[in-house]
């Protein structure tokens, strides 16, 4: 366990800022909420800003592909503002997860593809699964067969990428014997889909058994900074609204009940933001620590993420519940995100092996 | 890099000063006291201290090295344990605010544990209230006449002196009349009675303090200026507290022991809970280690409060899963006998001494209630608690 830098850099920080502004004047909360009401026209365009006027979709592609070559840490700094907004945008599932997967084919088409933004990719299994994760789909002789349910990032694809025995397996989602049907989701800021192929013809990208593995690591450890985003957004919003909020002819912020309640909420929101710049920091470093580093940040954020934005629900009353204000977006991301990658209790099942504190 | 930086020349001299040292004083030839004061004449004490008083006005994270080469060349340490008050607390103190005198006589002793310090801070009838306290200091001469009764003071009999605040002025609001002050315990004026606590032993003592004369030279600041004087003090013990830096230092790692070496007594209710803790404890460090990195680039908040009630909360969560965990031998306990420890341990002794000292980490140093207030108003900047107290003569407050 070496000694990481866990405070950012003057580039992430500059990182955080750009992505920051985009965010706030394209994914205005309402824009957010319509996605719920069939309305996604705020996603696809806000998705090509990113990959085109900031080039985030190629963040983790090495410069050789044409990538920007960033670490795990620019990715954590972009997940922490894509949770802050709930963006509807696949960065997490193409950009970090598919990218990561598909990195050690080399395959350069597709490489400079996703680093270009010219392409959105998705691996094909179920938003739950965690690092342990064992393929559903099979492939032989390049045709695919299999369900897989709840995939993120599918309805967005153009490159659906099968995990299978001896590789992944590329796949064009147009192509005959593939269907995506998309899945009303709890989260609609990141909405799954059903996939089944039958007999689908793919591409062979050859890649270790681990590269999948890998990749979903990498994706859990990262979540933990899109769990922190939601989180420190529900905390500020909510001391916000606390100290305007009068009842009682006071301010409810002068209220030690509550005040001790948000201070309780601000150690856990600093806790999990310590946790997940940890996780981040090892997996650029590509630190044997990961593996712990990866549970521990996700047996944590996810928890405080779900708390915080329950907080925000109750603490704002009456309001809070309405379709009208945006918590709702931030309580259904950290709920969905909290079975993402793995469970809290697969994690913290995987830690008990890790660091030897066996059942 | 070819030109060596700035950092590099630092830590090379240093090294050299501590060969020096070493070659000088050879720990094996030397005597303890005598290599501690050659070490302490050397600037290699604190070496964030100005020169001249056991430092060279290097920043503090330089100590790391220099301790860690003493310790590989066997040189005797000055047991930081045994006086955690005197150097955490009365030797910044008098550094930030003594005279030249009071330095010079002060602190080198302090330092290599020949006098021990204690707090005469708490009163029966200010606790979190600190600055409502009701001890007397009238001046008399060039001399401050004391009464009055401390509280939870650890160390009190061993301690050689005492940091001391004590009310100067009753006319005034409560934060105004106070002057701080530095006590000598062997004054015949001086009472010190154990404290017995729920653990058995007696860590802390009650003062009591009758007409204890007090020259105005140790005197810690102006008149009335008392107040700032213990708020510095208090800022120092909250950076000293919180855990280790290695993944289970402290009470998970007694308690991941225990789980290991009782493979019959588990469960999966316990295990669950077990989990559930190491994972907090494991990032309450990486917050801790977090802290460490954001202080030392200089920006210094309220988030040491923070920190500690988390310390406080793991630490009892913990112990108590430890004497579940034990189940019969849970309930055996080592021994009530009245003792009086020369230190604190959180650690040591068994699982039920554990679950009982623990209980004291949510109230001394800061109780949780009272750090959760001032996590939410100077760092959520939320509205302060009223405060009816605070415009009043302290005379005429009620009691």
């Amino acid at each position: 366990m070496t000694r990481l830098d866990l405070l950012s850099t003057d580039v992430e920080d500059s990182l955080r800022d750009t992505v920051r502004s985009l965010l706030t004047a394209r994914c205005t909360p309402d824009r957010v909420t319509a996605v719920y009401d069939g309305d996604d026209s705020v996603a696809a365009p806000l998705w090509q800003a990113l990959v085109g006027e900031l080039g985030l979709g190629g963040l983790l592609v090495p410069e050789e592909y044409g990538g920007a070559g960033a670490s795990a840490r620019e990715a954590a700094v972009v997940l922490s503002e894509l949770g802050r907004a709930a963006a509807p945008v696949p960065f997490l599932t193409s950009a970090v997860v598919a990218t990561l997967a598909v990195l050690p084919s080399g395959d350069s088409d597709l490489l400079g593809g996703l680093a270009s933004g010219s392409v959105t990719a998705a691996l094909v299994v179920p938003l739950t699964a965690g690092p342990s994760f064992s393929p559903v789909a099979r492939a032989s002789a390049g045709r695919v067969t299999g369900a897989v349910p709840v995939v993120a990032g599918a309805l967005e694809a153009d490159v659906l990428l099968v995990p299978a025995s001896d590789g992944l397996v590329a796949v064009d989602p147009a192509s005959s014997g593939v269907v995506v049907s998309p899945v009303v989701s709890l989260d609609m800021t990141r909405q799954l889909a059903d996939v089944a192929f039958e007999g689908a013809s793919g591409r062979l990208l050859p890649v270790g058994p681990d590269a999948v593995g890998a990749a979903l690591q990498v994706g859990a450890a990262l979540l933990a900074s899109e769990q922190v985003g939601i989180a420190s957004h529900c905390l500020e919003e909510t001391v916000a609204y606390l100290k305007e909020r009068r009842q009682f002819g006071r301010v409810l912020a002068s209220y030690q009940a509550l005040k001790h309640r948000l201070a309780d909420l601000f150690i856990q929101v600093s806790s999990a933001e310590a946790a997940a710049s940890y996780a981040a920091a090892v997996a650029a470093a590509a630190d044997p620590d990961l593996p712990v580093a990866t549970a521990v940040a996700q047996a944590y954020c996810s928890s405080v993420a779900v708390r915080a934005a329950e907080e925000a629900v109750q603490l704002h009353g009456g309001i809070g519940m309405t379709w009208e204000h945006p918590t709702h977006l931030y309580l259904k991301r950290a709920k969905a995100d909290q079975l993402a990658f793995g469970s809290p209790d697969q994690h913290l099942s995987a830690l008990a092996e890790l660091v030897d504190l066996p059942a | 890099m070819t030109t060596p930086s700035a950092e590099d020349t630092t830590a090379d001299d240093l090294e050299r000063r501590v060969h020096r040292l070493l070659e000088e004083h050879p720990p094996s030839t030397t005597d303890r006291l005598a290599f501690l004061r050659a070490r302490f004449d050397a600037g290699l004490a604190w070496v964030h201290f100005p020169e001249g008083l056991g430092g060279l006005g290097l920043a503090r994270h330089h100590q790391a090295r220099v301790d860690a080469l003493l310790r590989q060349a066997g040189a005797p340490d000055n047991d930081p344990r045994r006086n955690g008050i005197g150097l955490g607390m009365a030797a910044p103190t008098i550094l930030a605010f003594g005279t030249d005198e009071q330095e010079e006589r002060f602190l080198r002793p302090l330092w290599t544990g020949e006098e021990v310090w204690c707090q005469l801070f708490s009163e029966p009838g200010a606790g979190s209230d600190l600055a409502a306290l009701a001890t007397r200091a009238v001046p008399d001469g060039d001399e401050w006449v004391v009464n009055g009764q401390k509280v939870w003071t650890s160390a009190a009999h061993e301690a050689r002196f005492a940091i001391l605040v004590a009310r100067t002025d009753p006319s005034v609001p409560k934060h105004a009349g106070l002057t701080y002050f530095i006590c000598d315990m062997t004054d015949p004026g001086v009472e010190v009675r154990p404290l017995r606590q729920i653990t058995g032993e007696a860590e802390f003592n009650e003062v009591f303090l009758t007409d204890v004369r007090i020259p105005d030279a140790y005197r810690l600041g102006a008149v009335g200026e008392g107040w700032r004087v213990a708020t510095a003090t208090l800022n120092n013990e909250r950076v000293a507290i919180g855990g280790g830096a290695d993944r289970e230092s402290g009470m998970v790692g007694v308690v991941a022991r225990t789980w290991r070496e009782c493979p019959d007594r588990r469960t999966p209710a316990l295990h669950a809970r077990l989990l559930r803790l190491w994972v907090e404890a494991e990032v309450a460090r990486i917050a801790g280690e977090r802290l460490r990195q954001k202080l030392a680039v200089g920006a210094p908040g309220p988030e040491g409060a923070a920190m500690k009630v988390t310390f406080a909360r793991l630490a009892q969560e913990l112990s108590g899963l430890e004497v579940e965990l034990l189940g019969d031998d849970g309930l055996r306990y080592q021994d009530w006998t009245m003792r009086r420890p020369d230190r604190v341990d959180f650690t040591g002794r068994d699982a039920g001494y554990r679950y009982l000292r623990a209980k004291g980490n949510s109230i001394e140093g800061g109780t949780s209630e009272v750090l959760l207030n001032i996590v939410a108003e100077r760092v959520l900047g939320l509205p302060p608690e009223p405060r009816a107290d605070k415009d009043v003569p302290w005379k005429e407050l009620p009691r």
